[in-house]
């Protein structure tokens, strides 16, 4: 499909559009809808449209293997991370209160950090997945 | 008529049903699992809608709100429905490697025939 | 429009056109999601049923490349139960609460603490996120769990065994 003229540049066009976007409803996750997981789906769509129209070894030369297979666990420990900062910080598990100079500041803090874990983890899942299932034809050793 | 959302919601959850059940190829079942599950989230959020109200997002303007609690259950779903999803589509592209097909009938006629598959890959 | 939909896809034989049926009734559902007033999980349905569902059944059907076999026997019995399941929730949700009705039970008991509170204990408008990530965190912390194992699940299942240093996960 890299052949082809008009979808090569509207993938190239596309795609930091949709980056863009997807940290767009990330961050603004708490003031309208949106939020980690609507993030992290619409970062992954970005990549697997670049790896369709341009490739598989194309994408893993933008994102490589070794880090969306690290970065599917970095999320769920940054996740887990925001709750042990809790206990160490005087509160139970997963308290965000005690994360800042007062309560509210401290909500505030826990569920930023919380929706970063889960969207890093949901895009690199969804990504592998599809790197998965695209390589396996390729390889006829079985 | 006030109860014509759970009936559309009953419907599409017997067409998914029946297409899971009476359908022999595996990735149509899994399809029907999906369907299913849509069907579900429809019965879960349309009882929390007001008329008249909006989405519930704090906003000084507006005064009434739809039901939030739902919402925060059925978007864990979602993302859950697709996890299933994706292993399901696994396991069928395992079985098809070593049964040579997707047909139920044919899957489970190898079987009995015991000369069956190669299944310790 | 949707009911005509799920009858297609279930008479449908074409694996790939039963693909792009299940996109559209993604689509569709989705907009329903938005006219009930559900605006996160409208985003959330249509991205991931439209969008990611989509991709992974075509790559699904991209490595089986089989279509559906015609059916040997009528499916009877199937569809007796399917119409007795749903005869049976029929009648059961008769006894539910109209639709949009103020004062049913789930509009009277814990969803207003949130709505009127969240803002003030919280500072953060979208009662969905506030909701989803500090009053009921921990469910969170277990799907994110699931989503990850799901993905280690695949890589399981799909990985090839290196031979000779031949490449291809």
């Amino acid at each position: 499909m890299k052949n082809d003229l008009v979808l090569r540049v509207v993938a190239k066009l596309f795609t930091p559009f949709v980056l863009l976007f997807a940290l767009y409803v990330q961050f603004h996750g708490e003031l309208g809808p949106g939020g980690g997981f609507q993030a992290g789906v619409i970062a992954a769509a970005a990549v697997i449209l670049y790896a369709i129209v341009f490739g598989l070894p194309a994408a893993r030369r933008l994102v490589p293997d070794a880090i969306v297979e690290s970065l599917m666990a970095i999320g769920v420990l940054i996740y887990a991370g925001v709750g042990v900062a809790g206990l160490l910080l005087g509160g139970a598990y997963l308290d965000y209160f005690v994360l800042d100079r007062d309560p509210v500041h401290g909500q505030e803090r826990g569920i930023f950090w919380v929706e970063v874990g889960v969207a890093v983890t949901v895009s690199s899942v969804m990504l592998k997945i599809f790197s998965m299932f695209a390589s396996r034809g390729h390889d006829p050793d079985e | 008529m006030g109860h014509y959302a759970y009936f559309v919601a009953i419907f599409l959850m017997v067409a998914g049903l029946y297409i899971t059940i009476a359908r022999g190829n595996l990735v149509k079942k899994l399809v029907g699992l999906s369907i299913f599950q849509t069907s579900v989230y429809l019965l879960y959020i349309a009882p929390g809608k007001l008329i008249g109200a909006t989405a519930p997002i704090v906003a000084p303007q507006f005064t009434t709100y739809s039901n939030p609690l739902p919402h925060v259950l059925i978007l864990t779903a979602i993302v859950v429905g697709v996890a299933t999803l994706a292993l399901g589509l696994a396991l069928v592209v395992r079985i098809r490697e070593a049964y040579g097909s997707i047909e139920e009938d044919q899957i489970l006629a190898q079987d009995q025939d015991g000369d069956g598959a190669d299944a310790s890959r | 429009m949707m009911a005509v939909l799920v009858v297609a896809v279930a008479v449908q034989r074409n694996l790939f056109s039963v693909v792009v049926l299940t996109g559209i009734y993604s689509f569709l559902m989705a907009s329903v999601l938005v006219a009930l007033d559900a605006v996160d999980v409208a985003m959330t349905e249509a991205s991931v049923g439209a969008g990611i569902s989509t991709v992974l059944l075509l790559g699904a059907l991209y490595l089986v490349r089989a279509d559906e076999a015609k059916p040997m026997h009528r499916p009877l019995l199937p569809l007796l139960v399917s119409i007795g399941v749903g005869a049976a929730l029929v009648y059961g949700t008769l006894g539910l609460p109209a639709f949009s009705d103020p004062n049913a039970p789930i509009h009277t008991h814990v969803a207003p603490r949130y709505l009127n509170d969240a803002l003030r204990e919280t500072g953060v408008p979208n009662v969905v996120t506030a909701v989803l990530a500090s009053y009921r965190g921990y469910d969170t912390l277990g799907e994110t769990t699931v989503v990850f194992t799901a993905g280690a699940g695949v890589v399981a299942l799909l990985r090839r065994r290196r031979r000779d240093g031949e490449g291809g996960k």
